[in-house]
Order: C-alpha cells, then structure tokens, then sequence
C-alpha cells in the first residue's frame, strides 16, 4: 500500500495537467527506510514526447546525488499517460529499475477525471497497489486495525 | 588506478549488497572488465553487444560518459564513476 499525502498527490497531478500532452516525471523522496514520499522533484522529460519519458541523465545524477547526502531514497517514481490508461505500459515494465519504490502512474486522457494508481514492478512482474490519501502522516496508519489493542 | 563506481540498488546483488566498489583501469571498458571480474555479471548489465547498454547511465565524476567516448572515456585514479538506470518508460 502506498500512504501519501494530498500535496503530493495534487503536485503529480498539477504536473501531469501542466505537460499534457506530453508525458510528465518525477520523483518524491523520502528517507531511506520509512516508506514515506516527503520531498516532491518533478524531473524534465529528455524525451518531451507524449508516449514516451526519459529524466534527462544530468538532472538525475543531481538528484539522486542529493538524496545520497540526505539518506534518502525514491519513495514514489511517477509518471504520466497522456491518452491511456494509468497502468505500467510494456515498457515500463521492461525498464522499471527501482524495485524499492512505488510506481505511480498519473492518466491525464479525461481532462475533467483524475486517475491516480500505484504499483510496484519487480522483475518484470507489476502488482497494483491500494493508495491511502491521507492529510498528514502523523495521523494516518498502514493498519486495518484502528481500535486500540485490547490487554 | 583506483576508482570508486557507486552501484545502484537494482545491481547490488552483484556486489553482495555493497553501494561502492573499488576498481582499476584507465578507460570505462578496462574498468567494466575489472568489475566483472570481481563482480561476475555486472558487465552485462552494463554493456549490450560492445556499446553501453542504452538505458544505463554511466558517469564519470559530473560526465554522462556519453558525451565523453562511452566506454572509451578516461579514468583517473580518484575518479568517481556512478552507474544509475535510467528512470524510463512509455
């Protein structure tokens, strides 16, 4: 499951709408470990293309150089799909080469309806996620359980 | 000649879950063999019928080393050289 907060999904989304239509990437970071997506990187498409994404190789080493001397990792990679579905795409499959994060796709094709899902893609194999929207981490839980334990 | 290559998670079962290793030579290619041959299977990973794979990036220091002779690219001692997959897809 993925727990994400409302500001980061509504920057996916205002991100996706802004580059329509072409493809719209990026990460959220957050520290090695927790889980939790805290620092929102939308990154240039290299390939400005409207089926296809590509971060451009410079900006990436900046990046992910970044998150190494913070101690954090990519929580979420997202990226946009212009005219299909929001669902990992052959090729992202065959390309997927974070097996920690969650993949989230964006669908920008119904200008009125936001589609917003998760995935994790490892070794070839994609498995949908639920997505938990939550307004702040402090309040949320990854549980089904939210009654206190009995002693 | 010693050079420091930053792997990325993806490939750290080759290198027993290590983020850095050491590794000699003085172009890409000589460093891809040293690699390999400490590391057995990163080099395939890395290039695909005699040219860098085309959805890794290699850098040397700051240089996607595609901009600097691909797997000609020189390396000094003390360099850094950083793999990262490429982020990718349709």
């Amino acid at each position: 499951m993925l727990v994400i907060r409302r500001e980061l999904v509504d920057a996916m989304v205002a991100h996706a709408r802004r580059d329509h239509p072409d493809e719209a990437c990026g990460i959220i970071a957050g520290p090695e470990g927790s889980d939790r997506p805290e620092r929102f990187v939308a990154m240039d498409n290299a390939e400005r293309s409207p089926t296809f994404y590509r971060f451009d190789s410079a900006e990436q080493l900046r990046v992910w150089r970044e998150m190494d001397r913070n101690d954090e990792v990519p929580v979420v990679v997202y990226h946009s799909h212009t005219a299909t579905e929001a669902y990992p795409s052959r090729t992202d499959v065959s390309l997927a080469s974070e097996p920690d994060a969650h993949y989230v796709l964006v669908s920008t094709r119904d200008p009125e309806r936001d589609e917003v899902r998760s995935y994790r893609i490892v070794d070839g194999v994609v498995t949908e996620e639920p997505v938990e929207v939550v307004e702040s981490y402090m309040f949320s839980h990854t549980g089904a359980d939210d009654t206190p334990d009995r002693r | 000649m010693a050079v420091t290559v930053s792997i990325p998670t993806i490939l750290r079962t080759h290198t027993g879950g290590q983020k850095s290793v050491e590794a000699a030579g003085d172009t890409l290619a000589k460093v891809i063999d040293d690699l390999e041959a400490n590391h057995g299977g990163l080099k395939a990973r890395l290039v695909k019928e005699g040219s860098l794979h085309r959805f890794v990036n290699i850098y040397v220091n700051d240089e996607d080393v595609r901009f600097s002779g691909g797997l000609d690219a020189a390396v000094k001692d003390g360099d850094t050289v950083t793999i990262l997959p490429a982020v990718a897809g349709g």
